[in-house]
């Protein structure tokens, strides 16, 4: 049968048309699905049921995939160690006579740390429990830089969990199914990390852009920050804890300051996924907002028009009490100045604590006044006052031994040193 | 009838299909070697710039969105975005097509990195609209170096099919 017979043939400007259609329905399919997508907020349903599936399928996928690699891996790192042991034992010698030092520097300012604590009476955080996982996939794209580990909702890993390689932190979860999560790591377009400069302790917001080094933005205050600088976590806004790792500040091409990855020292093939909760889901939320808020306050000549019901008469004017008790607003507004702490950038960032819950949450500023003490009377004023750290058994984090440290100093030798 | 019978959609799209997401995961293993991650190209991109070549279909587009689907829901990045890059490219391939057509294949490479670099520039604005934050240049520049070294595998798949179907020769 020939081509003009062919009943088909006569097709070829429909199916182009046809063509061109499909084109432009697929478009419009793919820019609704760009438009709803929510991948990097905090709630956990914002995750989708597509990706959850695909992730429970491809974590064990992902995990065969890799163990060829992981053991090349481990046999190279093998003969590497043999051949290298001699000149690695000589390194360790020469860090382990400066670690000695530093080991007693630590002791002594653990000890007089404690006792400040106790003087005090700071809360610490209680240390945060940890879960391991193994990356099994991973893409360092432009556009996307995530990380699936075999870890997931079975451990009580949540969306929003800090992830942590031996090095340093290396983002956080932004999907969690059962077995397997989603990490977010620093690079990835859609981080928003916020940090502080070690030695200045100026704030600022690590920035992802697809690139290796992420940058850091809205720097404040004058020469905050310098080459080589160490940078940590701030535990600003409660999203993750204070004084994780991040790594060293670096002047880019572009001009703009970035930060050397403290987790790109070595592949980051297992993880610590920290189970931290932060502030709003620690503290009594249901109690907070039982607190009434205080009428607004009447302009010159105009009488207030009492409500009909006001059982929180009382408590606003404790309230109104429990603030005139606290110091002027000047005293608050002058903050002293951080002192220069001296430059760590020599420092290996992996020497820093990797666990967080033993730092303090803020540090003991003693320019800071303390929060005034509500009067006895007023419940209302009680509850406006109270302090951050929960007591009620909603505000202990759910996953893990959540013991607050002792506050009595340890007898330790550092104490006499 | 043996024309069509020669360009059966499981050959020319399912096949090649299958292979890319392969691909694509054996490329998702987290591997380093000597301190370096191993190159991650987008191989749906030699797809859909052959598909667009070898002859209109009304398959092809939503293969290329599956594949684009897939795409982001494996890497993690926002549903849609390498989707909608890659119609992109093979609609800029498809409104090329007949210009490409007879030309030799130095130009076919040309118009498989005009292609390329129009769905790479597409997912530079998508992502600096949606997450208000400019993608690093350098980062963008790599991925699409280890696209545009796909290209054999793309005129491969137009040479195998391009004459399979008489229609559109």
């Amino acid at each position: 049968m020939s081509l003009r017979d062919n009943p088909l043939g006569e097709l070829k400007v429909p199916l182009a048309w046809g063509g061109a259609v499909a084109l432009i329905v697929a478009v419009i399919a793919a820019a609704a699905l760009l438009l709803s997508d929510r991948r990097e907020t905090f709630k956990a349903e914002a995750y989708g049921v597509s990706r959850k599936a695909s992730d429970t399928v491809l974590a064990p996928v992902g995990d065969v995939l890799s163990t060829p690699g992981r053991w090349i891996g481990t046999g190279v790192g093998y003969v590497g160690d043999y051949f290298g042991a001699a000149s690695e034992n000589h390194d360790l010698k020469v860090q382990l006579k400066q670690m000695r030092a530093w080991r007693d520097e630590a002791i002594a300012l653990r000890s007089e740390n404690a006792r400040f604590r106790t003087l005090l009476g700071l809360k610490t955080d209680p240390p945060i429990p940890m879960v391991a996982a193994r990356i099994v996939t991973d893409s360092h794209g432009p556009f996307a830089d995530t990380r699936l580990a075999n870890s997931g909702s079975e451990h009580g890993v949540k969306v929003g969990n800090p992830v942590m390689s031996e090095n340093g932190l290396v983002g956080r979860v932004i999907g969690v199914t059962d077995g397997a999560s989603r990490i977010l790591l620093l690079t990835d377009i859609a981080s928003r990390t916020p940090v502080m400069i070690d030695r200045t302790n100026a704030r600022a917001i690590l920035t992802g852009d697809g690139g290796p080094n992420p940058r850091l933005d809205y720097l404040r205050g004058r020469d905050p920050i310098r080459e080589g600088d160490r940078v940590l976590t701030s535990g600003d806004g409660g999203v993750l804890p204070r004084g994780l790792p991040v790594g060293v500040a670096v002047k880019g091409l572009d001009g703009r300051w970035r930060v050397v990855l403290a987790s790109d020292r070595a592949p980051i093939d297992y993880v610590q996924i920290m189970l931290f909760q932060d502030f709003t889901q620690v503290v009594n939320l249901k109690e907070v907002s039982q607190t009434p808020t205080p009428p607004p306050t009447p302009g010159p000549g105009i009488k207030p028009v009492e409500p009909e019901a006001a059982p929180a008469g009382p408590k606003t004017d404790a309230i109104g009490a429990a603030i005139a008790k606290t110091p002027a607003p000047a005293a608050q507004a002058a903050p002293t100045p951080p002192a220069a702490k001296p430059p760590l950038a020599k420092l290996p960032v992996a020497k820093l604590p990797t666990t967080p819950g033993a730092k303090p949450q803020g540090k003991p500023d003693a320019s800071k006044p303390t929060a005034a003490k509500p009067d006895a009377k007023a419940d209302g004023a009680k509850a406006a006052s109270k302090p951050t750290a929960p007591k009620s058994d909603a505000a202990k984090p759910a996953a893990g031994p959540a013991k607050p440290k002792p506050k009595t100093p340890p007898a330790t030798d550092g104490g006499a040193a | 009838m043996s024309a069509m019978r020669g360009l059966q959609p499981w050959r020319w799209i399912g096949v090649p299909m299958l292979q890319a997401l392969v691909a694509t995961v054996l490329f998702g293993v987290p591997l380093m070697a000597f301190g370096l991650q191993i190159p991650q190209p987008i191989f749906p991109m030699a797809l859909a710039f052959a598909w667009a070549v070898i002859r209109p279909s009304i398959l092809a587009p939503f293969a290329v969105l599956l594949l684009g689907l897939f795409l982001d829901v494996f890497w993690g990045g926002p549903l849609g975005l390498w989707a909608l890059c890659l119609l992109i490219a093979y609609g800029v391939a498809f409104a090329g097509r007949s210009m490409m057509a007879g030309q030799s294949r130095l130009i076919l490479c040309g118009w498989y990195g005009l292609a390329t670099a129009t769905a790479m520039v597409a997912g530079y604005l998508f992502v600096l609209l949606d997450s208000r934050s400019a993608p690093g240049p350098v980062a963008i520049a790599w991925q699409f170096v280890a696209t545009i070294v796909l290209y054999p595998f793309s005129q491969r798949l137009i040479d195998l099919f391009e004459d399979a179907d008489v229609r559109f020769r």
